[in-house]
């Protein structure tokens, strides 16, 4: 793989820059791989990377039914955070913002990460409260979080509709200076790239139909492109944890929605920061291209359409109009949704399953993207030792019957809270 | 937005509804703990169709059992609910 780089470019600049190869090989699939990753987005294409870098495995494969990066990574609102209320998520999210901060030397890949600030907004004495709660919760694990008064929110956020008679007041904000956004795409493809020079297989258009079992283990997979033997299969497939897991048998305690995104044609930079709203669940950024971006509720049925519900859009947007209402001469030119694996407490499931050689890395919610390089790291750990990492033992998929479930909004715990 | 013919109302928006919950999850009340464990905590959630408690909460507000296709949203059948339509 030839490194990226300004001289690289100027280099390429004198040959028409004809010097630029395919930035993954495309491989026919082996008999054998030692660890077989379902799902080729971030997740799963971070845990190859991790699996191959740091544990130093060198058969390793990614299987994914569509193209890599085409499933909730290619549609989410970018949003990277790590601003929980819980220490276990504190202690997973907060680890995976560390690596964002360096990951696009990591990868000789521009992931575009910008640490632009995330800032939830406080629209009541009760909000405050509980974003002062959450703020105290964070720094004392070593999280930064600042708590604003009205007038730092207006100044950050001019646009903001901060009137007294607005229909939701904004009294303050709490902010996450260290989040941002990054770019979605470029974490795939960074990630692809980076697994592919060290040897990972990344097999597009392989859709797995069905696990080899021998007794009460898994050995393999069938895939549409024929049988793989495998000695450890990691599922990574987020809003499609279900029904994999199903076919090797496996019900799990996740139900699939449907969750939308939208964004506008694109204008000069307006949204300065990550804007958030827990009360009304309302998130407004803009794109580095100047499209703002939203993203509001799910809807809160079962799909698996990847197509939302223009009624839940319209509500969406109807909130961010009201905190900005600037945005209503704006036209919005897209919308997308992907299929979010609801875990009933909100955290993730990260671990092994009953199944031996058999493991799960799903349950993300609403919340994967910005968890991806903490995501394929502690998955990575778990795939080559056989045994969780400290950061995702909280997240085993036994939790729920012993009672240990991680709420995940920090308001308490409940059965069927998603 | 779905139509969803209702039992007692006849085909009404779907912004009329709030989804409750699967079939297969209503706990009985005498169920072992296992039993409430699994239901309360897993479902089938499959990639085609099931059995969905719906709610005409802003309509005749009953409850109705839904037979739903999870991708294409298509309902083969919409019906009334009542103790023998439960487990």
């Amino acid at each position: 793989m030839s490194r990226y780089s300004a001289l690289s470019l100027l280099r390429g600049a004198l040959n028409g820059q004809r010097h630029w190869q395919p930035a993954w090989r495309d491989p026919e699939p082996k008999s054998y791989y030692d660890v077989i990753i379902i799902g080729g987005g971030g997740h799963g294409l971070a845990t190859a990377y991790y699996l191959a870098k740091v544990h130093g495995l060198k058969n390793i494969a990614v299987l994914e039914k569509g193209w890599i990066g085409g499933g909730n990574t290619g549609r989410n609102t970018t949003i990277v955070r790590s601003n929980y209320r819980l220490e276990p998520l504190h202690n997973l999210f907060e680890f995976g913002l560390k690596l964002w901060h360096g990951l696009s030397d990591e990868l000789n890949y521009n992931v575009m990460f910008s640490p632009r600030g995330a800032m939830f907004l406080g629209h009541s004495d009760a909000d405050m409260v509980k974003l002062a709660e959450r703020g105290d919760a964070m720094r004392c694990d070593g999280i930064d979080a600042d708590l604003l008064t009205r007038d730092q929110v207006a100044k950050l956020e001019p646009l903001l509709d901060m009137s007294r008679d607005a229909r939701f007041p904004i009294q303050g904000g709490l902010i996450q200076r260290r989040g941002g956004t990054a770019r979605h795409d470029a974490v795939a493809w960074g990630y692809a790239r980076g697994a592919d020079s060290l040897g990972v297989d990344i097999i597009q258009k392989c859709e797995v139909t069905g696990f080899v079992r021998d007794g009460d283990a898994v050995v393999g997979v069938e895939t549409t492109r024929g049988r793989i033997g495998a000695g450890r299969v990691g599922i990574c497939v987020a809003g499609h944890s279900g029904h994999v897991a199903g076919l090797a048998g496996l019900k799990l305690p996740v139900e699939s929605q449907t969750l939308q995104a939208m964004v506008t044609e694109g204008v000069k930079p307006m949204i300065n920061s990550v804007i958030m709203s827990q009360s009304l669940h309302c998130y407004i950024s803009q794109s580095d291209k100047g499209g703002v971006v939203f993203g509001g509720d799910p809807d809160n049925w079962p799909s698996y359409a990847q197509r939302g519900h223009p009624m839940v859009m319209e509500g969406a947007v109807a909130q961010g109009l009201a905190l900005v209402p600037a945005l209503s001469r704006l036209r919005m030119v897209r919308t997308w949704s992907g299929v979010t694996d609801m875990s009933f407490d909100g955290a993730p499931i990260i671990g092994e399953t009953p199944v031996r050689n058999l493991f799960l890395n799903g349950g993300w919610c609403y919340g994967g993207f910005k968890a991806t390089p903490a995501s394929g790291w502690t998955y990575a750990h778990t795939l080559a030792t056989g045994k969780p990492h400290a950061l995702n033992a909280p997240f085993s998929l036994d939790r729920f019957e012993r009672g240990a479930t991680i709420d995940e909004t920090g308001s308490g715990p409940m059965p069927n809270s998603r | 937005m779905m139509l969803i013919p209702c039992p007692h109302c006849g085909p009404r928006a779907q912004s009329e509804f709030i989804y409750e919950r699967t079939v297969d999850s209503v706990v009985p009340l005498d169920a072992p703990t296992d039993e409430a464990m699994t239901k309360l905590f897993t479902r089938n959630n499959p990639r085609g169709v099931d059995d969905e408690i719906w709610r005409h909460t802003y309509g005749c507000r009953a409850w109705m059992v839904v037979t739903r296709h999870r991708v294409t949203n298509e309902i083969s059948e919409c019906r009334a609910i009542g103790p023998e339509a439960l487990p």
